[in-house]
């Protein structure tokens, strides 16, 4: 709690020009601390409010004047709780200027504001988890660079690998392909050279033959067991890379292109097999083969086994025909749907075309058959060779796709939490963030995925994933051991707290965390690993009998917000409506429009919130009681392509809107006062009508009939 | 920790990483996504950072997204949680209007010099938009690509970070006018401010220079800059943004109407040996998805796409199929080979090849999105330093100097998700580089 509030009203960017100044300024001596008033407190007077602080000993400051989204930096004071009221992009340009009711929304926010630096308390960090190893579990292209990243940038590493020796697929591919200019031809892969480099770098445990067991704790310090060759081994962590790789898709599913049923129709794995081996050979006679088919079997319109396309296959072919090439009297079709060569790949494709002797054509692949001798019989139709075609080649090669090992059942880390062993996938199996703009995130705090497990990638993909999840895991270790969150509330002091003594132990808290951050005791009460927590509140929102809060973000402190709000009684004239808005979309939403000076209706109050999902239904039912005429929950989209950085956030507000609907129910209110409006950043156009038409809905309600009660 | 014999190297003994904050920090060359992305990740894990930017603001070219493909959510999003990331990260610095002039030296220590533009406004503006009431000159809308106008004084988008105003020095008359000092009450204008040069010492450096379009007037026969209603696929993410010159209507720039079908004609430049050699591999997917703001502004308009490949590599087929499951969107395999106006109804005529059906189609349309590939930014004016290029101005290892990293589309055309990853990988080398000289 502040012991000294002290308050500074800004006249500047037509603050002044828009507001009663001298009314603020009388409701801000009801703080107790100094009031201060300039026409830029981001300027000079900026010193005013350290000064304070410094000298004074105020350690709330309510600065009431542009959005927080600007001047962070002038405003940063470590020593004491900052608030910022938004009279500017959200009050005096965004409202005619001079009004009783723009002059009302500028003092109510203040009042907000000063009750929740009155709230507010500064956080103690948790710091007690500062382990700096990086466990990379598997040891394939990803994991070898992601360990490589992290010891040469100072940390520890343990490895873990299941196969007897490190280098997974990429150990065994012939080359790869073409990484430097002119492009144009497949290369010898460098997987040996990392293993080597690997191998000699100080403090760097390989563990091959190896698997984890079980890993317990949290960011900072994860507990590992794991079993290997040379028996069980205890270390702990700090952060994990996931790098577990791929697996080809189960032969099976390509039965109709005769794998399994005809002996020369084979992998392209068992072509890169042989390509090792030193020479490729059909299976039925072991002579080299003459011709040779490629077909793209994943391309577009072929659903049949995987929901996705071929993100290497189309390379994989090219890479391929041209070995079959390297034999002598060779010719190599290759059959696709389309041809995935993006970026400078373009002129790998034009120099494979470039050659005589392989052709390609689009076509679909009809039928398969042997014929005696073992040679297979394609039909294959709508060629560019002259419609349906007949062919017989001497070996056909399947390109079967890239599964993630999270994929199934199967798990590598055995994560001991409540919310499962494994990492949560997207629906197509991989380990991956579900985010454009951060990759790497996984649901799991400190567990980052790299290479194919996160997404099909060719091998220099894979080496740019692996460094990339290996600075994530340092990150997070460095930020565990400052006891600050990391993505996307990145720096946060602050956790949660439990009340633990009114817990009525129902588990919603611990189901409804994104992020697996709480367990349950013997008692079946939460406990929270807080370096796995990313302070969104979620479990605030979710807690039926309000016992969890932050220092700085609590029911009580957004409650004691929406009480502070005056309601106007007998005036239909002028409705209340509360806006909780999420602070990374909405809320900036709001700004842009009072950028643009766009006008919306002065009826309603917005308080920012961490995540919709954090919002508490006891606060309607608190907006409701203290008069507000309607509540509107400005979000973001739930739904697959969610935005909500928080995962469930919108989601979990939708199915808390049944217990809402419930209570107003009980109160014999009207359901329509009570909305969730879909906003993203970009739509501040939307806001004037989105808003008018609220505030339309809710006169022709009429007045919420708790006013004055 | 317990080890076991058979362990092949204990892991203690680590060499521990050199006290943070000791270090030079890294120079980030590009604000946009990759740079951001790269600086930040860095700064996270403790490294000093400094990017060095051209335009007024960060965020480079995906602020000029209207979506991001394939979740068609607002690029705005992430950056406004990159830039309070940067807004809380005192290790974050940055120069706008800024350009590198010069790299020398080597891992872990370089010099970097760099020339500072005038932007006319100093650190007081408070954007406030008062300047802009008075100022008598405008300019095109640079962030619009030239659709619409500004003031001589701007702010480059109401997203802009950092949100502070600039003067434009080729549309304005500095002080011969003045007229905005006049009347601004933060002391924030200076028109006499002169260019500057700026050394700054390096651990390591981060290319994340980007891409600019290529130009699609030198594509003769598509018809880009001889018809107005055929425009590029960057100027239909500015159409369909409701902060863009329409508000977010689509309307034929010829004459405001709005558009009731158009042609995406693929590989505008790419994947031919006269303008682009390589693929620009984001086309396909930017062209599927701009179909999709056309069909969500008007019911009734049809969209076709025309294409050699279509390139969706991976899950990314997955948004392919949810777009063309509208059966308002079609698409040909074919090259589109030319187009024209109708004299009667000033409509597009496009003619292509229809290689499945072996034969060529015909189709009048109002709008026709060119799918322009993606160029280096450095094609014109490469860092000078020990920085290598290929023969398509892209940074490459081989030559460039250790300690240097490019990020993103410095190094090849890459869409927005590879962008951050490759971002991130150079910030995990700039630290390896900074961590492995400090130890020398």
């Amino acid at each position: 709690m502040a012991k000294k509030t002290g308050v500074y009203v800004c006249s500047g960017c037509g603050i002044g020009g828009a507001l009663d100044m001298g009314k603020l300024v009388g409701l801000a001596a009801a703080a107790g601390g100094p009031v201060r008033t300039s026409p830029a407190f981001c300027l000079e007077d900026a010193r005013v409010i350290r000064a304070d602080v410094e000298q004074e000993g105020v350690d709330g400051v309510v600065i009431a004047a542009c959005s927080p989204r600007v001047n962070t930096d002038v405003f940063r004071l470590p020593s004491a709780f900052v608030e910022r009221v938004n009279i500017r992009e959200q009050v005096a340009w965004s409202h005619p200027p001079n009004l009783d009711e723009t002059q009302s929304l500028a003092e109510d926010y203040l009042r907000m504001g000063i009750v929740r630096a009155q709230k507010a308390s500064p956080p103690t960090p948790y710091t007690e988890a500062n382990e700096r190893t990086v466990l990379v579990v598997g040891g394939g292209v990803a994991g070898v660079s992601a360990a490589l990243s992290a010891a040469r940038s100072g940390f520890a590493v343990v490895l873990v690998e299941k196969a007897p020796k490190l280098g997974g697929y990429a150990a065994m591919l012939h080359q790869q392909f073409p990484k430097r200019p002119p492009y144009e031809a497949a290369q010898p892969t460098d997987i040996a050279a990392r293993v080597a480099q690997l191998e000699a770098l100080p403090g760097v445990m390989v563990l091959t033959s190896a698997h984890v067991e079980e890993i317990t704790g949290q960011p900072g310090r994860f507990t590992v067991r794991i079993a290997a060759a040379t028996g069980s081994h205890e270390v702990t962590a700090g952060a994990i890379v996931l790098a577990t790789g791929w697996r080809p898709a189960a032969t099976e599913k390509y039965e109709r292109y005769g794998l399994g049923r005809y002996r020369n129709v084979v992998t392209s794995m068992d072509l890169e097999a042989m390509a090792v081996a030193g020479g490729i050979r059909q299976p039925s006679d072991g002579l080299p083969p003459r011709r040779v088919a490629f077909v793209l079997c994943d391309g577009n319109g072929d659903d049949a086994h995987l929901p996705y396309g071929g993100s290497v296959s189309s390379l994989v072919a090219l890479k391929q025909a041209k070995y079959v090439r390297q034999q002598p009297d060779t010719t190599a079709f290759v059959f696709y749907g389309d041809m995935q060569t993006p970026g400078q790949y373009e002129y790998f494709y034009r120099s494979v075309q470039s050659d005589p002797g392989i052709l390609f054509s689009r076509g679909q692949v009809t039928s398969i058959a042997e014929d005696p001798g073992g040679r297979v019989v394609l039909d294959v139709s709508d060629t560019l060779l002259g419609g349906d075609i007949r062919l017989e080649v001497d070996l056909l090669v399947v390109s079967t796709g890239m599964e993630p090992s999270t994929l199934g059942p199967e798990d590598a880390l055995g994560l001991a939490y409540l919310q499962g062993r494994g990492v949560p996938t997207t629906k197509f199996g991989y380990a991956d963030s579900h985010f454009v703009c951060f990759p790497y995130e996984t649901r799991r705090t400190g567990i980052y995925s790299a290479g194919a497990v996160r997404s099909a990638m060719d091998l220099a993909a894979s080496v740019q994933d692996g460094r990339a999840a290996a600075l994530k895991a340092i990150q997070s270790i460095e930020k565990s051991s400052a006891g600050q969150a990391v993505h996307p509330r990145v720096g946060d002091l602050s956790y949660p707290q439990f009340y633990m003594h009114k817990c009525t132990s129902c588990g919603r808290c611990t189901q409804e965390c994104p992020f697996g951050a709480l367990e349950l005791n013997e008692k079946k009460n939460p406990v929270l690993s807080p370096n796995r927590c990313r302070r969104c509140g979620i479990c605030m929102g979710a807690c039926p009998v309000q016992i969890i809060s932050f220092n700085d973000y609590s029911v009580d402190m957004l409650s004691s917000m929406i009480k502070a709000v005056e309601i106007p009684e007998g005036d239909e004239e002028k409705p209340r409506i509360l806006a909780l808005a999420c602070e990374n979309d909405a809320y900036p939403a709001l700004d842009m429009a009072g950028i643009s000076r766009l006008q919306y209706p002065a009826s309603v109050r917005v308080i920012p919130v961490r995540c919709l999902g954090s919002v508490n239904s006891i606060l309607i039912a608190d907006a409701v009681s203290r008069g507000f005429d309607g509540v509107a929950l400005l979000g973001c989209k739930p739904g697959e392509d969610y935005q909500c950085h928080f995962i469930r956030g919108s989601e979990l507000l939708g199915t808390r809107m049944g217990n809402v609907q419930e209570t107003l129910g009980r109160l014999a209110l009207e359901p329509e006062r009570v909305q969730v409006k879909e906003l993203a950043i970009s739509e501040s156009d939307r806001i004037p009508a989105m808003l008018e038409e609220f505030v339309r809905v809710i006169k022709g309600i009429g007045p919420n009939p708790m006013k004055g009660f | 920790m317990t080890v076991q014999a058979g362990v092949s190297e204990a892991a203690v003994g680590a060499q521990p990483a050199v006290a943070l904050g000791v270090h030079r920090p890294i120079v980030v060359i590009g604000g946009g996504i990759a740079g951001v992305t790269a600086a930040l990740e860095a700064a996270e894990a403790g490294y000093d950072v400094t990017i060095i930017e051209k335009n007024p603001y960060l965020g480079g070219r995906v602020a000029q997204l209207h979506k991001y493909f394939p979740k068609l959510c607002p690029p705005y999003c992430g950056l406004e949680i990159n830039f309070r990331r940067i807004k809380d990260n005192p290790r974050i610095r940055f120069h706008t209007m800024a350009e590198v002039e010069r790299i020398s030296g080597g891992p872990g220590n370089f010099d970097v010099t760099v020339r500072l533009h005038p932007r006319y406004v100093n650190d007081r503006c408070t954007a406030c938009n008062a300047c802009v009431a008075v100022c008598p000159s405008e300019r095109p809308n640079a962030f619009n690509l030239g659709m619409g106008k500004t003031k001589a004084i701007y702010l480059a988008h109401e997203m802009a970070f950092p949100m502070k105003y600039a003067i434009d020095d080729a549309a304005c008359r500095l002080s011969e006018c003045a007229k905005c000092v006049e009347v601004c009450e933060y002391d924030a204008i200076d028109l006499t401010m002169q260019a500057r040069t700026l050394s700054l010492k390096a651990g390591a450096v981060i290319v994340a220079t980007g891409w600019k379009p290529y130009d699609a007037s030198r594509i003769d026969n598509l018809g880009f800059g001889k018809f107005p209603d055929v425009i590029t696929n960057v100027m239909m993410e500015r159409l369909a943004a409701p902060n863009g010159p329409t508000k977010g209507r689509i309307l034929r720039p010829s004459n405001g109407q709005e558009v009731q079908s158009a042609v995406f004609v693929q590989c505008a430049g790419s994947r031919d040996t006269n303008h682009l050699g390589y693929c620009s591999g984001i086309c396909c997917l930017a062209s599927l998805k701009e179909a999709t703001y056309l069909r969500a502004g008007n019911p009734e308009a049809r969209a076709h796409i025309f294409y050699i490949d279509l390139r969706t590599p991976g899950t990314y087929e997955f948004f392919s199929q949810k777009v063309l499951s509208d059966d308002h969107i079609t698409i040909t395999k074919g090259k589109v080979a030319r187009i024209s106006e109708d004299p009667a109804t000033k409509q597009l005529v496009v003619e292509a090849e229809d290689i499945l059906a072996a034969g060529k189609v015909r189709l009048a349309v109002d709008l026709v999105v060119l799918a322009t590939g993606m160029m280096s930014s450095l094609s014109e004016g490469k860092v000078a330093g020990p920085v290598a290029f290929d023969t398509d101005d892209f940074v490459i290892e081989p030559g460039t100097a250790d300690g240097i990293f490019a990020a993103g589309c410095a190094k090849g055309p890459f869409d927005v998700a590879t962008s951050v990853q490759d971002a991130t990988a150079a910030a995990a080398l700039a630290i390896e580089t900074i961590q492995t000289a400090a130890r020398r």
